[in-house]
């Protein structure tokens, strides 16, 4: 718990893993090159470095050995995330899909920030949710848009919420939004080359104004103004490069938003389902509804329907004067 | 589930993880919450056991699903129960259902590079005394729903769950709350659709009903073919 860490507080319980098999546990206080940190789930554990830096990720990460050597056999403990990013045997084939594709889109105006993504989580063909959460807030001020791996997504949020607070309360100040997508591009930076597969926009509000960062598990870290993710981003981007502009008023750019997020799963496969809205303001961020676009999808086939129907009284009118 | 056609030598590696099939269903009602699982052990083309129910208890409130291959499912549960007594003793009291959701969450995905191939569903009762369901995919991504279906022949039964309790895709139809009766029933006629067309899940049905009062175990017998 992070008054624990903060405290130095040291469990007395024994420190086994919980986590990994036999194989891999070595004798107690090994350091070894695994992700180390102690995990304050994992009841039981103390601090191995007397140090208060968490250099790593504060998840332990069982790494199953390359295929060819053989299993159970001492050396194990010491395998490192490098041997699964360059071992030249394919690691363990997985026998089912993870969760991906997705319209996810933030954008900066003159009233905040704009976040606004769709709700299917499809995996492989299927819909696994229809009503998933993209838009995670961390705090009152920082909101993550979740792409890719949805499990990968909503844990490495989880572990940049912890250390978000655990910096807040070692410092006595909120983490800059630079300085949280500094933080988790550099927790990420690890697993390059790994399947984990996050694309994460982090949308907040600081000491320097609105602030839009795109952080990705290949180790991109930019800053922008707009920035949309998924597979429907393309038709997203199409809608608000046309449109986008600083000096939006709040109604028009949440309108906005919402008509890229429609069209996005109106033409892409795997977003759909429903809108979810968010506004960042120098006073924290503000949900709207949730909003099913089946309602638009029925009112957009009416309205197309009538333009179809006064095109042709028109030809008639015009064929009667004739 | 493999398709056969000739192409030449295949060289066969070993592969850690096998499919052993089985359904599981949760629903979660106003006070109360039914996890249901079918009870058949296969693989490939044959079945090892008729008597394998893929439900376990946890807590007095909480009930997990567990299909997908086997042993994993018999090591995660092991590790659940493990990890429920330590909190037990270090902090006096039982984790509650969201609790569990959160902790199985980070185990799995602590193994996000060998995972367990295991599709969970927990059902339980959260902290109001309102049913709870929590479904997972097998790394550890999780998620609060009403009701939901995984296993083997889970795509066939969540677009009747979706009808027939969430009233999705139907208009004009009064969205009448689910009694624990009614919930149970639906629950049978569900996996008796399932047994007819999935191979993988029949024999019998083990429905665990959840309540303030504890849980309550029921067997319904279903197509042994």
């Amino acid at each position: 718990m992070a008054l624990q860490d903060v405290s130095g507080f040291q469990d007395t319980l024994m420190s086994h893993r919980w986590n990994t098999p036999a194989s891999l546990s070595g004798p107690m206080g090994d350091t070894t090159p695994l992700l180390d940190m102690a995990d304050e789930r994992n009841l039981g554990w103390g601090r191995f470095k007397s140090s208060e830096r968490d250099g790593g990720v504060p998840l332990r990460f069982f790494i199953p050995t390359p295929q060819s050597s053989v299993p159970f056999r001492c050396e194990n403990r010491h395998a490192s995330l490098s041997s699964l990013s360059t071992s030249s045997s394919p690691p363990t084939r997985r026998p089912f899909p993870l969760s991906h594709g997705t319209t996810t889109l933030a954008f900066v105006f003159q009233g905040g920030v704009i976040a606004a993504a769709d709700t299917r989580a499809s995996c492989s063909g299927l819909v696994a949710c229809p009503s998933a959460q993209k838009i995670l807030p961390i705090h009152s001020h920082l909101l993550v848009t979740t792409s890719g791996s949805g499990a990968d997504c909503m844990l490495w949020e989880r572990i940049l919420a912890r250390e978000i607070r655990l910096y807040q309360l070692r410092h006595g100040r909120r983490l800059s939004i630079t300085g949280s997508a500094k933080l988790l591009s550099h927790m990420l930076h690890p697993f390059k080359g790994t399947d984990v597969c996050v694309a994460a926009t982090l949308c907040g509000w600081d000491r320097c104004g609105p602030k839009l960062f795109y952080v990705c598990s290949d180790g991109t870290r930019l800053q922008g103004e707009l920035f949309s993710v998924g597979s429907g981003s393309p038709y997203a981007y199409g809608v608000l490069d046309g449109e986008v502009q600083w000096s939006l008023n709040e109604e028009e750019a949440i309108s906005l938003a919402r008509e890229a997020v429609y069209r996005a799963t109106h033409r892409d496969a795997y977003s759909g389902n429903c809108v979810d809205l968010f506004h960042i303001t120098a006073q924290g961020y503000c949900r709207r509804d949730r909003e099913d676009l089946r309602e638009e999808y029925h009112r957009e086939r009416e309205r197309v329907l009538k333009r179809g129907k006064e095109r042709e009284r028109e030809k008639e009118s015009e064929e009667d004067k004739k | 589930m493999k398709e056969y056609h000739y192409t030449g030598p295949v060289e066969h590696r070993f592969s850690p993880y096998s499919f052993n099939g089985g359904t599981v269903l949760a629903v979660a009602g106003e006070d109360f919450a039914i996890v249901a699982s079918d009870t058949r052990l296969s693989e490939g083309y044959s079945i090892h056991s008729r008597d394998s129910p893929k439900c376990y208890k946890l807590t007095n409130t909480t009930v997990i699903g567990c299909s997908g291959f086997h042993g994993d499912c018999l090591t995660l549960t092991k590790i659940i129960d493990a990890r429920l007594k330590m909190y037990k003793h270090s902090n006096n009291k039982s984790m509650t259902s969201g609790a569990i959701a959160a902790m199985l969450s980070t185990i799995l995905y602590g193994r996000r590079f060998f995972p367990y191939y295991v599709y969970n569903i927990i059902g339980g009762l959260d902290e109001d005394g309102k049913g709870a369901v929590y479904s997972f995919d097998p790394v550890g991504s999780y998620q609060r729903d009403t009701y939901k279906a995984g296993g083997s022949a889970s795509a066939m039964l969540q677009p009747l769950l979706d009808n027939q309790i969430g009233f999705k895709n139907m208009e004009g139809v009064q969205h009448l709350p689910l009694s624990q009766e009614k919930a149970v029933q639906l629950v049978k006629d569900v996996f008796i659709s399932a047994a007819e067309r999935d191979v993988y899940t029949g024999d019998a049905l083990r429905i665990c009903i959840v309540t303030k009062d504890g849980i309550k175990e029921e067997t319904v017998p279903l197509r042994k073919d």
